[in-house]
């Protein structure tokens, strides 16, 4: 679903318009987002009988902005949520996440966390496996002050790089339970400066992590550079037999990180 | 003819920014010989106050003068800088950047006629280019026309942690210390050896709730640190300088962190989320900082995301 070059016409896109606009872009960069990712599919907006977002009204620190989403329908294997996708509209890089979904998760609850360093409506928009497109969105103001998007410490960041955990309450078997996938990334944006080189840093940052239950795919996200430093996955599960629940990281550069937990 | 040109500066000022504050306004208050400091306001930045929300000041020595916190706008550094040329005719020599934070540094270049030597961190022109479009964007439209002017200049000469570096304005000595991650990762103080005084920089605030853009328990660390320090004056990067206010100041902000801290490891003990620690965490302590509403939350979103490493 990321098409790099799509995304690189959107980065330039909204470049172009940060820098016209300031902080305050006045034209809806929507309309164009919406035939750069979804072409021309009929999206129903304010799907709020099927979705819900959840996002502070305010981005506290632009670094780290959580974003939560749930379906009021569970998922059956005859229909069921098969993508969320999440676009954060005046982000360098709007596109910022796609959970992949497996048809057994039931209620879906996922949350992440965003970097979001101007105000801008965030975007959930569900595609069904039989092709319909479902979109709720909410509108989050910037932060105030020094807030800035940048990560505070580099050194420590890179330091822990590729360590993981996997969190949960103490789970039932046949009771859903929430657990969390967190990896440790500076998710390098390709703003980043470093002192030594003088350059900026490329863009290095988590591309997918996959979550598997039994070795039984539960989700896969596809993630983008809007997602925030040390990535962080939320979800909710039923596990229905003893098992080993593991998660898969792989970077822009090709390195994996692999963890699991046996419950 | 000195006077004439200052006061033409002046009506210069006056006349390009139809100013709701005006230079004569600005005013700085001798904490101990020869060391002056502006005051801040307790205030979001804006164009009415200019940026001028942190304490920024001068040390006089008997050869130079150093400054140090440049100002939250090119219009409060050439303020700053016209109240250093109200006080003496002495050269400034070095102008010292306690942190990247636009209250701090937006006045740089309202020195740069001056030629001194920039100092900071060494981490701080790291900082400076990470945030630099950022702050630019943001700030330009939050400082109106006292943004006009501002420049991002980085340090030419740089601390290490570990290696102090001295410097000398005359048989006045100053010790600029650079600290590991705290308030952000690039921290720095300035003591006076000759008064005993310390500039903190945003190691500590008084009154205004403090911000923490580096790590809370490397902030937690260096204040415990901090308490054992002999000083008769000490500057805070905002609130009130004193020779005894600041030991309960200290004390007033590392209950603040200890308490966030505590109550923070227990929700990610329980597998709680940002969002249900940023509605339940602290909330006793709003009546206790001024501006809580705009910095609380985001201290605690920020401690979360470290606290889940250890």
């Amino acid at each position: 679903m990321f098409n790099r070059t799509l995304a690189l016409l959107i980065i330039s896109l909204s470049f172009f318009n940060v820098s016209a606009y300031a902080a305050t872009p006045s034209e809806p960069l929507w309309p164009t987002l919406k035939i750069a990712y979804f072409g021309d599919k009929e999206i129903r907006e304010a799907a709020n009988d099927l979705l819900v977002i959840e996002a502070p009204k305010r981005a506290e620190d632009a670094a780290i902005v959580p974003i939560t989403v749930k379906s009021l329908v569970a998922q059956t294997a005859d229909k069921y949520i098969k993508n969320i996708h999440i676009v954060v509209d005046n982000n360098p890089e709007p596109y910022s996440a796609n959970f992949h979904l497996s048809p057994e998760l039931g209620l879906i609850d996922i949350s992440t966390r965003m970097r979001v360093d101007q105000y801008t409506f965030v975007r959930a928009i569900a595609e069904m496996n039989d092709g319909s497109l479902h979109m709720v969105s909410r509108f989050v103001k910037a932060s105030g002050g020094c807030s800035a998007p940048a990560g505070k410490d580099a050194a420590a960041a890179l330091a822990r790089l590729g360590k993981m955990q996997i969190r949960m309450r103490k789970p039932t078997v046949g009771k859903p339970v929430q657990a969390q996938v967190i990896v440790s990334h500076p998710n390098y944006n390709g703003l980043q400066f470093d002192q030594k080189s003088r350059l900026y840093i490329d863009a290095h940052y988590v591309k997918n992590i996959a979550i598997a239950y039994n070795d039984k795919p539960l989700l896969s996200v596809d993630t983008g550079i809007s997602v925030s430093e040390d990535p962080s996955i939320r979800f909710t599960f039923t596990p229905t037999e003893a098992g080993s629940l593991s998660a898969n990281v792989t970077d822009s550069e090709g390195q994996n990180f692999t963890h699991s937990k046996e419950i | 003819m000195k006077q004439l040109s200052l006061s033409l500066f002046s009506l210069g000022v006056l006349l390009t920014i139809s100013a709701t504050y005006a230079c004569e306004d600005y005013s700085v208050k001798e904490v101990s010989s020869g060391i002056y400091y502006h005051q801040g306001v307790h205030e979001e930045p804006s164009e009415s106050n200019m940026g001028a929300i942190a304490n920024v000041g001068f040390i006089i020595g008997e050869q130079c003068v150093a400054v140090i916190d440049s100002g939250g706008s090119y219009l409060e550094g050439s303020y700053l800088r016209q109240a250093i040329k109200n006080t003496t005719d002495l050269p400034i020599c070095y102008v010292i950047n306690t942190h990247v934070h636009p209250d701090h540094i937006f006045g740089n270049a309202a020195f740069k006629d001056d030629k001194p030597t920039f100092i900071g961190h060494e981490k701080l022109p790291a900082a400076i280019a990470a945030r630099e479009a950022y702050f630019a964007k943001t700030f330009k439209e939050t400082l109106g026309k006292a943004y006009t002017g501002t420049e991002f200049i980085s340090p030419t000469q740089t601390a290490s942690i570990n290696k102090p570096i001295t410097i000398d304005l005359g048989n006045r000595e100053l010790i600029l210390t650079a600290y590991s991650t705290s308030h952000t990762d690039h921290d720095l103080t300035v003591f006076d050896s000759n008064t005993k005084t310390l500039w903190t920089g945003d190691l500590l605030f008084m009154g205004r709730i403090p911000v923490m853009d580096g790590s809370i328990n490397g902030w937690i660390k260096t204040m415990t640190q901090m308490q054992t320090m002999d000083l008769n004056f000490l500057i805070p990067g905002h609130g009130e300088a004193s020779s005894d206010k600041w030991q309960s100041g200290l004390q007033k902000q590392l209950d603040y962190f200890t308490l966030l801290r505590d109550e923070i490891r227990v929700i990610i003990e329980d597998l709680g989320t940002i969002d249900q620690a940023s509605k339940e965490v602290g909330i006793l302590e709003q009546n206790s900082w001024e501006l809580f509403e705009h910095y609380h939350r985001r201290n605690v979103t920020a401690s979360f995301v470290q606290l889940e490493w250890e």
